[in-house]
């Protein structure tokens, strides 16, 4: 016997309310996790590499097996690539959108388009799943949860196009920035960098994820303040192990010295991993679900005046 | 009068005949050296790619000091500027006048549509300005504000050239000696930076850029100088990294940057190119830079000049100019002629 004290009342025995959570678990894992990472930045700041070294895997557009581009094209490309991965019995489906083209050119006015044009597809693929009358089970979800943005490590400022991509996106897509390719900077260097573009962002408005508003109790907002406050990470990426003190170690090695992937002390690689896919990846999507997605679709209700159920029967005359 | 220098002569007249016009070298060297030397350095590349630091490596100066960095609101509205600093170094009684130009704002706008035109305008300016010195009354002071080198700052993040990289290269290589380098090479793997050498001299190759080219090596050089000289050619685009700090490495205080993963010395050949790139520059071949710059991209827009001159006057049918223009009988036909002797004298030099 097994007596429960609720709130006054006796409950005799145990129901096992709390197996729910195991339940939960189990279905979880059963139907796996779908995950879409976008990222931004221009040619050459270790994207690539970076989103492999992220997933231990070789997830990338450049690893599955597409021809290294030659040429930088001439408008901005969305191409992405999907890849099942798994770890203690959970799968994944890890969609990364890649932005060849983006920043490259000599005149790169307007090279954000199509990427927004990218997100916003996406919010509508799902919409008109949500408003069919047979709705499949699982709507597919191909929006983009998390857009990493690459900067460049100039340790000056933030770039004009920056900016301009992420005051246009930061309210469509959640936006980590990054700073690419860190190991260009010393850890002062890399200090001040950060407080100049913390700076600039702030007095632009612009928010990055996690974003101050959606901070849910005192504890996120207590969280999320440190992380923050060391954001944007300056990472390094690598695919390529070297020995170092007797351990086989993820980095890159320089006349001067092997800079370590996962050494906190040399980059902060192994912060923003723990962030993202540690702590943050099931918030990243619930953000992109209740905040991004619901503010696309209340202004395309507002657009059209109301919403009407459409028949599936191939017909999508649908008023949207 | 005559048998008196002959008196002269034969007094003077050692066995062998010596003149003494060998120490001409000697003459030259002792008045330039009172003279002193100018040069003129031109540092162009987006914003962060090193361009300060790198030429306060080179010349062991301090320029930008007070210099503020704007931050992206501000930069908006801001077009590519040309920014002088001239500072006076001297070593071993030899005075240098050193200009640096810069090129604050070149690249860094979302679009940057022509944004080497105020370069090119500011160099032709300055050959207009020799111009008309050169034509003119008084040409015992003409000040020679010609650039004569333009060291271009490749980023190392990239694949090779951009497509930015490119246009403003074709935009300046018969204008001005362009240098071209990697830049911020510290974050780059050896293997990765012989890839990207690779790279960019095929595409510098593949798109017909002119870039500054070292001059053949006398065939009177010994063995050791000619290899180090094939060396030097084969290490280009030099990869380089500057400093304004001074570390401890090794037990000596030199200029270097300090990461937790180790430290990299400025002037350690293993480690960067910044020593050949310093030597070629100012010890071997600054007097080149400045030669080539006088007789082929200078004498290029001169000829230009000269030929739009003539062919305006003969539209016009005025007699004024600044120059004076010999009775020729067809004028046309000798100003081609310059033009074409000039044209060889360039895919000479430039080959």
């Amino acid at each position: 016997l097994y007596i429960l004290f609720c709130g006054g009342s006796t409950l005799l025995g145990y129901i096992g309310i709390d197996t729910i959570i195991e339940q939960m678990r189990k279905k979880t894992m059963k139907t796996g996790f779908e995950f879409n990472i976008m990222v931004v930045g221009h040619s050459g700041l270790g994207k690539s590499t970076l989103v492999n070294t992220l997933f231990k895997s070789q997830v990338s557009r450049k690893s599955a097996g597409w021809a290294r581009d030659e040429k930088i094209p001439k408008t901005v490309e969305i191409k992405s690539v999907s890849h099942v991965i798994e770890e203690g019995g959970v799968k994944m489906k890890l969609t990364v959108v890649d932005t060849p083209g983006f920043g490259d050119q000599i005149n790169n006015d307007n090279c954000w388009e199509p990427i927004s044009k990218y997100i916003n597809e996406q919010f509508e693929k799902f919409l008109k799943e949500e408003v069919n009358i047979t709705r499949k089970k699982r709507i597919p979800d191909t929006r983009v949860h998390c857009c990493i943005y690459f900067i460049s490590p100039t340790g000056h400022t933030l770039r004009q196009l920056d900016m301009e991509f992420m005051k246009r996106l930061s309210h469509s897509v959640n936006i980590i920035p990054v700073i690419a390719k860190a190991d260009t900077m010393t850890i002062e260097e890399r200090q001040e960098f950060k407080q100049r573009v913390r700076k600039e962002l702030e007095m632009s408005g612009i928010e990055f994820y996690p974003q101050k508003e959606f901070d849910d109790d005192m504890e996120d907002k207590s969280d999320n303040d440190k992380i923050r406050e060391t954001m944007p990470f300056a990472v390094v990426g690598s695919d390529k192990e070297y020995q170092v003190n007797n351990k086989r170690v993820l980095g890159r090695k320089t006349a001067w010295g092997i800079v370590e992937v996962e050494n906190p002390n040399h980059c902060e690689f192994a912060q923003l991993r723990d962030f993202l896919i540690r702590s943050h990846l099931q918030d990243l999507k619930e953000v992109t679900h209740n905040i991004h997605y619901e503010t696309y679709r209340a202004k395309r209700l507002n657009d059209n005046g109301g919403l009407h159920p459409i028949s599936t029967n191939g017909t999508h005359d649908s008023n949207l | 009068y005559i048998s008196n220098l002959q008196f002269l002569s034969m007094k003077i007249k050692p066995e062998k005949q010596y003149v003494g016009f060998a120490t001409l070298p000697n003459q030259v060297h002792r008045k330039s050296v009172k003279k002193g030397f100018d040069f003129t350095l031109m540092v162009a590349g987006e914003s962060g790619m090193g361009k300060s630091t790198l030429v306060n490596s080179l010349f062991l100066t301090d320029l930008y000091k007070d210099r503020k960095l704007l931050n992206a609101e501000e930069r908006i509205n801001q077009t590519v500027e040309i920014i002088k600093h001239t500072v006076d170094i001297e070593e071993k009684g030899v005075k240098l006048k050193l200009t640096i130009v810069d090129t604050p704002g070149f690249g860094d706008a979302v679009n940057n549509n022509e944004c080497w035109k105020p370069i090119t305008d500011y160099i032709d300016q300055q050959f207009e300005q020799y111009f008309r010195d050169e034509s003119g009354l008084n040409r015992k002071n003409i000040q020679d504000n010609r650039v004569h080198c333009c060291l271009y700052f490749i980023p190392p993040f990239g694949h090779g050239l951009r497509p930015v990289d490119v246009e403003f290269m074709k935009a300046l290589h018969e204008k001005v000696n362009i240098i071209p380098l990697i830049a911020k090479a510290d974050c780059l793997t050896p293997n990765e930076i012989k890839k990207l050498k690779d790279r960019i001299r095929e595409e510098i190759d593949k798109f017909g850029i002119k870039v500054y080219q070292f001059p053949e090596c006398d065939s009177d050089e010994d063995e050791e100088f000619k290899q180090l000289d094939k060396e030097l050619k084969e290490c280009t685009p030099f990869a380089v990294i500057g400093s304004n700090t001074v570390v401890e490495a090794r037990g000596q205080r030199v200029r270097g940057r300090l990461y937790p993963w180790g430290i990299v010395e400025v002037e350690n050949q293993s480690h960067c190119d910044f020593v050949k790139l310093r030597n070629m520059l100012i010890r071997s071949h600054m007097h080149d830079l400045k030669d080539v710059t006088c007789d082929v991209h200078y004498e290029n827009y001169r000829a230009q000049c000269i030929q739009e001159m003539t062919s305006k006057l003969a539209q016009d049918n005025r007699m004024e100019s600044p120059i004076p223009i010999l009775p020729l009988s067809t004028p046309d036909v000798d100003t081609e002629k310059l033009i074409k002797m000039k044209d060889e004298e360039v895919c000479k030099d430039v080959i």
